[in-house]
């Protein structure tokens, strides 16, 4: 099972490396890759000397470049995909259509992996990619139960990743238009969600107030952790109830499924993150590769040590973490 | 220029959905889309009585009947349902999925792709396009701009079919809302919102009618009204207009584009609603407001 783990930065690509990962996946400093943000991600250079890390320690890199290509400016993409090819990079992620054609023909030996933005959870939405592209792995979404990951395993032809811990996105990935509907900037084509540059945190007389693009996503109380507006975890009125109507703040966790997800045949464990710290990947790829360690050693037999429960609950947003759709009462 | 009424997004009773059909018939449409499109647990009616409505339809009516396929699909009980749909054998399929875009390329059968199929450039047109695509409904958050560049990019295009007015859906999760409002768990959700025939209003702490929650989809709190717009449609070589289904004065709206394409347009007819998707702005906003007429 391997382990696979964010990095934003050469010093997040180190932390990881030095504490275990087995991947690492990357992307470019631009909006050819879904966590778009200023000051992250990968120039040429330094893209340059993460792959030398990653070749001196006998780890992968991965290359994500999983947004949707715009119309008018196809070549960046293209050129995104020529760039991880000349890295001579483990995989490329991705998840545009034309995108993965153009890869299939002009780098036959780059191998494919479909990024969890395309959203594919049936054996025949796996198999469309296969067959046309000739991915190797993907991705789940985050919207399946453990049930229907096991059937999708048992029926799958190409590998699977799902994800171990991280931000949640609770709408499947690559189908959710929130954040372009209040911002104008989506994450499919901008490769952002709820944009930092449309976010205000106002101090108001009823609290503290978060809005994104002067649309109010919370009110918070003094005694209340005010959240990053993330249009889905905020606070709204439905039926004069006030709510957190989609989801509460908090991060995924299936650490406690290792055994049936090692069982089921799964063959690699996404950590989320690249937006996060060194000093953040450090902690929670260490927690991850004991767990990982531990579950390959014990298999039925593995449990969840309160350490790393405690590790990553502090690494979580809102401090708290749920198996999200994993778990049917979640739903 | 074409009228198609989408695929109803709201699960409405079966008396309620065949009377809808039923008046739908003597509309100036062109098309119908019919089918589930949001929740594979609705079974007011299920895949072979959509089934069933269409061949109906399709019998009495001159109308193009197509049928579309459930957006996110999670279970194998889910996949049947789809594959009850590509193999029905008669009608033209609306995927809304890969999957169905698999069965039914496998199948060498044409098929039309809805606005949750992920095609944001010519590349991936054309690669729909060579396994069977004849039509494409564009995602909603694509601007005229885009829509244009595609096109100026295209060897070949397909049926070209624009959400012009409704609710627009914006996302789809494995939690259904509607039932969490209700504090219920979606396995025993008693099927619950079928009491929201217009679905469930979400508005931010301001009042701001941001969302409406319908199950486990989301949509925009306000209609996309793309009525304004209609000289620019046309001049893009826009084929179809969607037309999204809703309980209430669905024939107003209908009849206020039917005037648009006999020159009658007048853009009073219908509450303004947003378009800034289409101008290329936030999604939420009113770009071309009453008397600005349709600039783009």
């Amino acid at each position: 099972m391997e382990l696979v783990c964010p990095a934003g930065s050469l010093p997040a690509l180190e932390a990881a490396v030095d504490n275990g990962a087995d991947a690492v996946y990357i992307g470019f400093n631009d909006e050819t890759n879904a966590r778009n943000f200023g000051g992250l991600n990968f120039n040429d250079k330094n893209a340059l000397r993460a792959l030398e890390r990653i070749r001196n320690r006998g780890r992968k890199l991965f290359v994500a470049i999983n947004t949707y290509a715009k119309p008018d400016s196809f070549s960046r993409w293209q050129a995104a995909v020529d760039r991880a090819a000349g890295l001579n990079a483990d995989a490329v992620i991705l998840a545009d259509i034309g995108l993965m054609g153009y890869a299939r023909d002009k780098h036959p030996d780059l191998s494919l992996h479909l990024s969890v933005q395309a959203s594919a959870t049936s054996a025949p939405a796996l198999e469309f990619y296969r067959q046309q592209f000739g991915i190797r792995r993907a991705v789940l979404p985050r919207v399946l139960s453990l049930k229907q990951v096991q059937q999708l395993a048992a029926a799958s032809k190409v590998e699977l990743e799902v994800f171990g811990f991280g931000s949640l996105c609770i709408m499947a990935e690559g189908r959710c238009h929130l954040s372009s509907y209040v911002t104008g900037e989506s994450p499919n084509q901008n490769g952002v969600c709820s944009p930092a540059k449309a976010v205000e945190w106002r101090n108001a007389a009823s609290g503290l107030e978060t809005r994104l693009n002067g649309v109010l996503i919370d009110r918070f109380a003094e005694d209340e952790n005010a959240g990053y507006p993330t249009l889905c975890k905020g606070r709204f009125m439905v039926d004069g109830k006030r709510q957190h109507a989609l989801e509460e703040p908090t991060s995924l966790n299936s650490m406690a499924l290792l055994p049936e997800l090692k069982a089921a045949g799964i063959q690699a464990i996404k950590l989320e993150g690249r937006q996060r710290s060194p000093a953040y990947v450090a902690q929670i790829v260490r927690t991850w590769r004991e767990a990982i360690d531990e579950v390959l050693r014990r298999g039925a037999d593995f449990a969840v040590k309160e350490s790393w429960r405690e590790t990553l609950s502090k690494n979580s947003e809102g401090k708290q973490t749920t198996l999200g759709a994993y778990d049917r009462p979640w739903q | 220029m074409q009228l198609a009424l989408g695929p109803a997004q709201y699960y409405w009773p079966r008396t309620d959905i065949n009377q809808f059909y039923e008046q739908m018939l003597s509309t100036p449409l062109d098309i119908l889309y019919l089918g589930e499109l949001v929740c594979g647990k609705r079974h007011q009616l299920r895949a072979a009585d959509w089934l069933e409505l269409a061949q109906q339809l399709a019998e009495v009516s001159d109308k193009q009947i197509v049928l579309s396929t459930l957006t996110l699909l999670e279970s194998n009980a889910d996949f049947n349902w789809v594959r009850k749909i590509c193999d029905n054998g008669q009608l033209l399929v609306e995927a809304n999925d890969l999957s169905a875009v698999q069965l039914l390329a496998e199948a060498g059968l044409p098929f039309t792709c809805g606005p949750a199929v992920n095609i944001y450039n010519q590349h991936t047109l054309a690669q729909l396009m060579s396994l069977g695509m004849t039509r494409w409904t564009a995602p909603v958050e694509m601007s005229a701009r885009q829509l244009e560049e595609v096109l100026n990019a295209c060897d070949k295009k397909p049926e070209v079919e624009v959400f012009a007015y409704g609710h627009m859906p914006l996302a789809y999760s494995a939690r259904c809302f509607t039932a969490r409002h209700l504090g219920l768990d979606k396995d025993n959700c008693d099927y619950r919102c079928m009491e929201y025939p217009h679905g469930l209003p979400l508005e931010s702490q301001e009042g701001e009618e941001l969302f409406v929650i319908n199950g486990i989809q989301t949509l925009s709190g306000e209609p996309t009204n793309l009525l304004r717009h209609y000289k620019q449609l046309c001049e893009l070589g826009i084929d179809i207009l969607r037309l999204s289904p809703q309980w209430q004065q669905m024939e107003q709206i209908i009849d206020a584009f039917d005037r648009a394409r006999r020159d009658d347009l007048d853009p009073e007819l219908l509450p303004p609603g947003v378009d800034g998707y289409w101008c290329g702005r936030p999604g939420l906003e009113l770009i071309a407001r009453s008397g600005s007429g349709a600039q783009a």
